[in-house]
This record gives structure tokens, sequence and C-alpha cells, in this order.
């Protein structure tokens, strides 16, 4: 066992766990809202396949950051208790599930990310992430697997759904800037081999987009200035209404137990 | 090879006669065998089966919305992995449903057709609303119950692919009736607020779980030849019956209070005896004015009709490739 | 539009095996419906395996499938009856004789 981080360091590490919990809390969260109203019946169940590991995720990366907290807090009061702007998660997250086809190119970005973060980082020098990684791993490969097929067949399904899956690619690129923008504790944790670094990952992470865009006959949209830092509690609108529904009954009931 | 079931019939029909062909069928039931998908069967037997098979999933399907509209407001992350898998659960029972039906010969759109045009009915109890946390709980423990209790016995229906899909079914039910009460334990050893949260759901959900069994014996159509089919094997009294004996001791040990003042316990019949459930309520629900029947079929056409375009993408998608494959192998 | 055709077609059916644990043959579990046969494994790894009840899938589009026909099976399948000898426990072999 490596030591448990203390102080500064360890500060760093809990805010940097809480930003992927986070990203698949909130990711996992958006999918929970199709459950029963996807395009066929067995869309509903891979979907809630894909929700269910990102939950799963989610507790894990959340007890570890309470774990390093050492404040007492758990999964539950990470997730449910915290403020608005102490969710450090990717916007794109948190960005609407529009149709099937907005969905589905959420995930794509998402998906190959994760994927591309989680590979480098089964060799992480902190073992519990490591071990996280590893099994997540799995998991976000087999999410590529289902979103990316997807993004095929309606890239390449009919005009109709080809310009739907097109628009909601410009509509969503533009937060994906966000997910490569390496700041202080990025650069930090990467130096010290607790996570890869951001440009490593967002090569492998273009040339796989590429890849599935050019089999989905879609076009690659122009990067634009990022304005969104999500990663360091700066949210779109839509986080405070994920937030509002989602505490609800931790907020309405404090201190019960479910 | 399932929707070419119906064209067997013809060869051998002329050859035996529709009497003795049905005395055969008959003799094989009484023997417990199992009808498979290509024998010959009576019409009247297929279009029950039909009947019955498709309403209990569209049942399934329907039910995912009142529970699945707590997903997002699931109060700790346990509770919403379990939500989401239970939720899973009952759409994965539609499909083995919908699976089953179409052996008989009819297909998963015709079926989706006769749900969203209001043709086919579907248990009426997903009519009802889920106001609170505690309606998820009253759900699992009641309607699951209730739905095991109507199961059990179909796993040994004489239709085939109907007693395997059940199998699977109940085998995953038990599941959902467990954190159910789970649910409503936590509920009732909780704060006064959430005692009173689960009594509400108790309220709500006790009646409609007993209307679950269907009419009383003396007014139903369809039993007669359901049990000489081996299709039903106990009558609704029966099983309602049963249902009240497992369940009033459960709500004892939640300290919570069953909504029915003429609900005693008969010691000398060893049975509980209850209420007058109203009849009129349930006609009510089943012909479409209960709380929520608009509300959940227009769930379902919305997500049907939105879903159009992405079907036929991926349909399209198929014959492009198919059409690739062609080109490549010339 | 292009392939007006495909419009609202619905998804072919396929039929599902499972292969539950290795060395284990696979088994007819069910059916369901996909655009294609890639979507088809996704589908029965989400309907058939929801709780690690396989190894390996197998999908196999419905109408490919050829089944005998329940009025040929006496034909088919009672002329195996009487033909006991094909059994070992048809033979008598004294117990002095061993391993066979």
């Amino acid at each position: 066992m490596s030591a448990a981080p203390s102080g500064a360091a360890a500060q760093d590490l809990f805010r940097f766990v809480l930003r992927l919990g986070d990203l698949s809390l909130v990711l996992g969260q958006r999918l929970g809202e199709w459950v029963g109203h996807a395009p066929a019946l067995e869309e509903d169940l891979g979907l809630a396949n894909v929700a269910l590991d990102l939950i799963g995720q989610a507790r894990l990366l959340l007890t570890y950051a309470g774990e390093i907290e050492a404040k007492g807090r758990g999964e539950d009061e990470l997730a449910f208790l915290r403020e608005h702007g102490d969710y450090f998660n990717a916007v794109l997250a948190e960005q609407p599930n529009g149709d099937f086809g907005r969905t589905i190119v959420r995930q794509v970005l998402i998906d190959a990310f994760q994927l591309e973060l989680y590979e480098r980082m089964a060799t992480s020098t902190d073992e519990r992430l490591a071990a996280i990684a590893a099994k997540s791993v799995k998991e976000v490969r087999y999410h590529l697997r289902y979103s990316s097929d997807w993004l095929v067949r309606l890239g390449d399904g009919t005009e109709a759904s080809n310009a739907r899956v097109q628009a909601a690619l410009e509509a969503l690129w533009p937060y994906t800037v966000e997910l490569f923008a390496e700041d202080e504790l990025d650069r930090s944790m990467a130096d010290r081999g607790v996570a890869p670094r951001l440009s490593d990952v967002q090569a492998a992470w273009s040339a796989r987009i590429d890849a599935i865009l050019a089999a989905a006959t879609l076009q690659r949209p122009k990067d634009r200035p990022h304005a969104w830092h999500g990663k360091r509690g700066q949210h779109s609108e839509h986080l405070g209404y994920i937030l509002a529904e989602m505490q609800h009954l931790q907020r309405t009931y404090p201190g019960a137990r479910w | 090879m399932y929707t070419q079931a119906l064209d067997t019939l013809g060869a051998e029909a002329a050859s035996l006669g529709e009497g003795a062909l049905e005395q055969r069928f008959l003799a094989r039931v009484d023997a417990e065998e199992k009808i498979e998908p290509k024998d010959w069967m009576p019409a009247r037997y297929r279009n029950t089966l039909i009947r019955q098979i498709s309403q209990h999933a569209h049942s399934e399907i329907v039910g995912m919305l009142p529970e699945g509209n707590w997903i997002t407001r699931a109060p700790t992350l346990k509770r919403k992995a379990i939500l989401i898998a239970k939720v899973q659960d009952e759409g994965g029972h539609g499909a083995y449903l919908y699976s089953a039906a179409e052996t008989l010969g009819v297909s998963r759109d015709q079926l989706i057709d006769q749900l969203l045009s209001g043709k086919a009915k579907y248990s009426s109890i997903f009519n009802y609303p889920t106001p609170t946390w505690a309606d998820v709980g009253a759900i699992g423990w009641l309607v699951d119950g209730a739905a095991i209790m109507n199961q059990i016995p179909l796993c040994r229906c004489s239709y085939g692919p109907y007693a395997r899909g059940m199998v699977r079914v109940c085998r995953e039910e038990s599941f959902h009736q467990r954190q159910g009460y789970d649910l409503m334990l936590h509920l009732a050893r909780g704060t006064p607020e959430q005692k009173r949260m689960a009594q509400e759901a108790l309220n709500r959900w006790w009646w409609p779980a007993l209307m679950m069994f269907g009419p009383s014996d003396a007014n139903s159509t369809h039993s007669g030849d359901s049990q000489r089919w081996k299709i039903k094997r106990f009558s609704n009294d029966e099983l309602r019956q049963k249902f009240v004996d497992f369940t009033v001791p459960q709500a004892k040990f939640l300290d919570l209070s069953v909504p029915d003042p003429l609900l005693r316990w008969d010691e000398a019949k060893q049975m509980h005896t209850f209420g007058p459930i109203d009849w009129n309520e349930f006609d009510q629900v089943l012909k479409g004015n209960g709380p929520c029947n608009v509300e959940r079929l227009a769930a379902r056409r919305h997500a049907h009709a939105e879903g159009q375009w992405v079907r036929d993408a991926a349909s399209a998608y198929a014959e492009k490739q198919r059409q690739r494959a062609i080109t490549q192998a010339a | 539009m292009s392939n007006t055709m495909e419009e609202g077609r619905e998804w072919p059916l396929y039929e599902v095996f499972v292969r539950a644990r290795g060395g284990l043959d696979h088994k007819h579990v069910g059916s369901l419906h996909a655009s294609d046969a890639r979507m088809a494994i996704d589908h029965a790894r989400d309907l058939y395996t929801r709780r690690q009840e396989g190894v390996s899938i197998w999908v196999v589009p419905s109408k490919e499938i050829t089944a005998s026909d329940p009025a040929e099976t006496d034909s088919l399948f009672e002329p195996a009856r009487d033909k006991i000898y094909r059994h070992p426990t048809f033979y008598e072999i004294p117990d002095e004789v061993k391993t066979l």
C-alpha cells in the first residue's frame, strides 16, 4: 500500500477524484432519464446497462474521494449534499439528452475519453485509482462499442438521421475542449504519475474519434475556443436542474436513512 | 421459424380433421406435455395465449414508467442502481414475453400497435401514480409480490415458450419483491415522516394490488377454458387469498396497518377474511378512466414515435451493409 | 429520402443461444429484435446475460432456422425407439469382466 497523501497533496487528489467521479455520476444520471423511453425496448436495456456501470464507477470514486478527504463524508454525502460549484464534472456530461442521436453523440465523445484515460490510469501510482481504472476500462470499452456502433448506424443510415447526428455533433463539440484543457491540477497529477498527460489522452482520443466519424460519414467540426470550466466548478445552467431533482429527497429529509 | 408456425396447420389438419386434432391436443395437455410453437393447437387456445401473453408483456413495459420516474430522484446511489436494475428487468421481462407471443404467429409491431392504439389491455395497476419514494417500495413489495403469486403457476403453463419465459421472469422477480420490502423496512424504521410516507403508500397500493388477481371467480369470463388448457392453474380468488395471508404478517412486521377495517384472522378457517373490493373502481381504471391511463399511454406513444427515425436509420444502414457485401462479393 | 423501402419496417427477429459456462454447449434461450447481427449480440448480452448467465453468445436470424415438422414426429423419431441394442445397458456382461 502506498502511504495516504496528506495536506495539499490530499486536497489535490480529492478534487481530481471528484472530477472523475462526477463525470460518471452526472452522465449516469442523464442516461437514467432514458429508461422506459428509448427508441426500442432493447435499447431501454442497453442504455440502462451503461447507466448502471457509470453509477457503479461513481460510487467507487466518490467513496475513495471521501476517504481521501477524511471528514466522514461517504459516497452519498458527496453525491447528494454538495453545492453546485463543488461538482467538478466536465459540462459535456450535464448537457441534456435531446433525441437519441444527441445522447449517442455525447456518449461517444465521453466514452472515448474515459477509455483512453482509464487505459492509461490502470498503471497509476495511486493503487486505488489504478484498480478502479482497471475495472472501469472493461465497462467503458463496451460503452464505446455500443455508442460508436450506434453513431455509425445513425450517421450512415438515412439522410434524416445523418443530419440529426451531424447537428448534434456540431452542438456538443465545443464542450469537448474542456476535457483536454490541462490545468494546474491535471499537471500535478500527471507529474506524480497518478494520471496520464491529457495531451496523450487527447491525441489518442482524437484518432479514435476520427475513425468513428469516418465510418459514420460525419464531418468533424472545427475546434472553437472553450468557455467552460466544469472541472473547476463553473457549470452550465443544466446542472442546477439535475441537482434539484437528484438531491430532492436528501435535501427535504436531512439526516434520514434510506 | 416462428412465423411459419401457422403454415404447417394446413397439411396436418387436412389429414386428421379438427375434431380428432383437438382430442389429441387435449390428451397431450392432460398428460402435462408441453405444446410447442409448431404443434397443432385450437385457434381459441392460440388466441387466448396471444391475448394473455401480450397483455402481460404490455404490463411490464407500461410498468417501467411509474417506478422509472423515480430513477433520477432515488435518495442514495445504491438505491438508484437497484432501481435502474429493477426497471431494466421489467423491460427484459417484456422482451421475453413479446418473444414468447411471437412464437404464436404475431409480430412485435402488431402487438405494440395494439397497445398504442388502446386496443390491448395491460395491468390496470400501472395506471396509479407514484407521488412519493415510498411508492417504489410499495410497488416492489405488493405489486411484484402479487405478480409472483400469479406467475409461479404459469411456469407450468401448457404452452412451452410461455412457461420457459415465466421461469426466467420468476427467477428475477423475487429480487424485485425483496428490494421493495427492504425499502419499506428502511422507511418504516426511519423518521416519523418516512414512516408516514410508507403508510400512505401502503394505503394507496393495497386495494389495487388485490384487484391485480382479476375479477372474483363468479364473474371471471376466461377462467374456464384457461384452466382446461392448463394455462391457468388456480382461480383468481384462491391466489388473492394466498396473497392476503402472506402479506398481512409482513405489514405487521413493518408496523404498518393494512387499510381494511374488516380485515381479521379467521381462526376456524385458518385464513384472513377481508372487506369487499371496489369493483367499480377496477372497471373504471380498466376502461381507461384511472388516474394515469392517459399519461402512461401518451408516454409509450411518444417514445415509439420519437424512436421511429432511429429504428429506420438502423434498418437503412443494415440494408446498405447488405448491398455493400453483395457488391464486394461480385 | 433514401431507402424508403426500409422505413417503418420491423427489425428482424434473431434466435439467441448462450453458453452458460466454459465446456457447455450453447443453448437456445429466446429471441430478440435487432437491425443487424452485431446489434443482436449487444441486445442478447443486455437481455439474456444480465446476471452472468453466459460466457459466449450465438445469434441466428430466425428465418434461417429450419425446423422439423411436428406432423412428422412419428416417422422421424419413432423408428429409433426399438433399437435398444444401441444402448450399453442392453448387454449383460459377467461381473468377472472388468473395465468394460
